[in-house]
C-alpha cells in the first residue's frame, strides 16, 4: 500500500492507452512514487563515466545518477553547471542494469524534457546545477518520468510534492564531504513532522490552516501528511555523505536511503568505499557491521572536505521560495 | 501454534509488504505473525517468506554477504512457501538476462525453473498499470502495477503459468514458490497476500 496524498488524476504526465487486448496507464502517482519505493534502503551513487557506473552497480548501488562533473568539481570549476552529455547518459544506460537518473537545472523544463526523452528512469531537479529559474521549480505533474527534489524543511518538501515531486531528498550541502547540513535538514523535517502530527492528533484544524499558510501549501497536503506522520513520498538523505558511518547515521535519523555525490568517486579508495557505504546503509542498525564497513575505508583517502561556514557558494540556498 | 511469515528486509519496499500482509492476516483471522527478517538466524525460524520489490542486484549481493542466501535456498528447497515480487521473482529464478545489457553474473537463488528477461517492458517511463487475471489461484481480476518489470521468457516442466499479459508470462507457481512480475503490495487489494498466507497455513497442516 502506497500513500497517494496530493495525487492529481488530471496530470498531463499520465498516459492512458487502450488497445484491443488491454488498457494501460503510465505516469500515475502509483508508478512514479512506487519507483522510488523500490530504491528504499539503498544507495544512489553520483557517476560521471561508464566505468564509475559499473563500479557502482558491482558495489550494490540501487541506482546511479549521471553528472558531467561531481558536485565538488562543479564547486571548483565555477561557471554554469548544466545537465550531463546525453551520449554519456545513454552509454551508461546501455551498460548497467540498475536504474539511471540524471540531473536537470532547477526550473529548466526543457532540460527535464530532454532527459525524459532520453528515457532516464528518474530526473533530479537539482541545486547542484545552476538554477535556470530563480522563482519557480518545474511543474512535475506534466512529466511521465518521476522527478526527485531536494528540501531543507517540511515546507520545502511539501511545496515540491504539490508540484508533483515523486521523491524527496535532503539538500545538505553538496560537494563538501561534510554531513552536518544533511543532518540539520533531516532533523528539522522530523521535528516539523512531529509538530504537525501533534496538532492533527489534538484535533486543532485551525492550527493546521495556519501551518498551511505559513508553508505556502494547501491545507489538504498538510492534513494528510500530519495524519501519516511522515512525508507521503520516499525521503532520502543527500549532500555531504562521505563515509559508511555518515550513511548509517542518516539512516538512523529515519531516512529511507542515501544519495552519495562526491564522497565515493572523489576518494582515492572508490571501489572499497562504494561497497562499504552500501554495507553500512543496509545494516545501519547493526553496529558491528557498520564498524566492519568503516574499517574497509581509509580516512587518509577520504575527500578532504569543506567547512560549510566558510563556503562562497551555498548550493542549498538555490531555488525559488514559492 | 503461531506461524511466522517474514519479509526479507535487505533492500526494497519491505514496509509496504508488511502492511499488506498484516491486513491479509487480520482479514483471514489467522494466528500468524509477520516481521522483517534480515539475518540467517531469523530466516531459519520462518514458516513463509516474501522477497519484496527492489533492486535484485543489491538484494542478491547483500544477502550473499551476510550469509542469508544459503539459508534462504535451504529453507525454500525444504518446502517453505515463498512469494517473490519483481526483484524477488528475479532472485528466485535460474536465469535472468537483462533486455539491454544481456547476461550478468548477479547472485540468484536458482530455484524457480524459469528464464527471465529483466526490464522486459522497458525503462521507468514505460512502467504501467493494467488489469491482470490469476484465475487458477482464484483471483479473476487484479490491478497489476508493473515497475521496470521483468517477464518470463521460458518455463520449465513443473512450472504453472498463473498469469499472462499481452502473451507475456508475468506470474508463475512451482510447488511452494510463487512469483509475480508486478507489485501487489502497492495496491489496496490484499487478495494475493491472502492467498500466500493461506498457502503458508496449509503447508504447516
Amino acid at each position: 500500500m502506497l500513500p497517494l496524498s496530493g495525487e492529481r488524476h488530471d496530470a498531463k504526465g499520465i498516459i492512458s492507452e487502450k488497445t484491443n487486448s488491454s488498457d494501460t496507464l503510465r505516469g500515475s502517482s502509483t508508478l512514479k512514487r512506487g519507483f522510488a519505493h523500490m530504491l528504499k534502503n539503498g544507495v544512489v551513487m553520483d557517476v560521471t563515466t561508464v566505468e564509475q557506473a559499473q563500479i557502482a552497480e558491482e558495489s550494490g548501488a540501487v541506482s546511479v545518477m549521471v553528472l558531467d562533473k561531481l558536485p565538488s568539481e562543479v564547486r571548483k570549476a565555477g561557471g554554469v553547471a548544466r545537465t550531463a552529455s546525453i551520449r554519456i547518459i545513454e552509454d551508461i544506460m546501455d551498460s548497467v542494469t540498475i536504474p539511471v537518473m540524471a540531473k536537470c537545472r532547477i526550473g529548466h523544463v526543457h532540460e527535464a524534457l530532454v532527459l525524459q526523452e532520453t528515457d532516464v528512469d528518474m530526473i533530479d531537479e537539482s541545486e547542484v546545477l545552476t538554477p535556470a529559474d530563480d522563482l519557480h521549480h518545474i511543474w512535475k505533474w506534466d512529466f511521465t518520468t518521476p522527478i526527485v527534489n531536494g528540501a531543507r524543511s517540511l515546507a520545502e518538501a511539501l511545496r515540491r510534492i504539490e508540484e508533483g515531486a515523486s521523491m524527496i531528498r535532503t539538500k545538505g550541502e553538496p560537494g563538501t564531504g561534510n554531513v552536518a547540513e544533511a543532518v540539520t535538514h533531516i532533523k528539522k523535517l522530523n521535528d516539523e513532522l512531529r509538530i504537525i502530527k501533534g496538532i492533527y492528533d489534538s484535533g486543532d484544524n485551525q492550527d493546521l490552516v495556519r501551518i498551511a499558510r505559513e508553508f505556502k501549501v494547501s491545507y489538504d497536503i498538510v492534513e494528510q501528511t500530519a495524519k501519516l506522520g511522515r512525508l507521503p513520498v520516499v525521503n532520502f538523505a543527500a549532500g555531504g555523505i562521505a563515509t559508511p558511518a555518515d550513511a548509517a547515521y542518516l539512516m538512523s535519523l529515519g531516512c529511507d536511503g542515501i544519495f552519495v555525490g562526491s564522497g565515493i568517486f572523489n576518494a582515492d579508495d572508490a571501489k572499497q568505499r562504494a561497497k562499504a557505504i552500501v554495507l553500512a546503509t543496509t545494516f545501519w542498525n547493526e553496529p558491528d557491521k557498520v564498524k566492519e564497513a568503516q574499517k574497509m575505508i581509509d580516512e587518509r583517502q577520504s575527500m578532504l572536505g569543506l567547512d560549510v561556514k566558510t563556503l562562497a557558494l551555498r548550493m542549498q540556498d538555490r531555488g525559488g521560495s514559492v | 501454534m503461531t506461524l511466522n511469515v517474514g519479509i526479507l528486509s535487505i533492500q526494497g519496499d519491505v514496509q509496504e509488504n508488511l502492511i499488506s500482509t498484516k491486513i491479509a492476516i487480520d482479514e483471514l483471522g489467522l494466528d500468524v505473525k509477520v516481521s522483517e527478517v534480515k539475518t540467517p538466524d531469523a530466516i531459519s525460524r520462518l514458516d513463509g517468506l516474501i522477497i519484496p520489490g527492489g533492486e535484485s542486484t543489491t538484494i542478491g549481493q547483500l544477502s550473499l554477504v551476510n550469509g542469508s542466501l544459503k539459508i534462504l535456498k535451504e529453507k525454500i528447497q525444504s518446502g517453505m512457501p515463498v512469494l517473490g515480487i519483481c526483484a524477488g521473482m528475479i532472485m528466485l529464478s535460474k536465469t535472468a538476462d537483462d533486455r539491454v545489457v544481456g547476461k550478468t553474473d548477479q547472485p540468484l537463488l536458482d530455484i524457480l525453473d524459469i528464464k527471465l528477461e529483466r526490464n522486459s517492458f522497458g525503462r521507468q517511463k514505460e512502467s504501467f498499470e493494467a488489469d491482470v487475471s490469476m484465475t487458477s489461484i482464484g483471483i479473476p481480476k487484479f490491478n497489476g502495477v508493473f515497475i521496470r518489470a521483468p517477464s518470463v521468457s521460458d518455463v520449465g516442466l513443473g512450472v504453472e503459468i498463473i498469469s499472462k499479459f499481452n502473451d507475456r508470462v508475468i506470474a508463475v507457481k512451482q510447488g511452494n514458490v510463487i512469483a509475480t512480475a508486478f507489485h501487489p503490495e502497492l495496491t489496496e487489494d490484499t487478495s494475493l497476500h491472502k492467498y500466500f498466507v493461506n498457502l503458508v497455513k496449509i503447508s504447516k497442516n
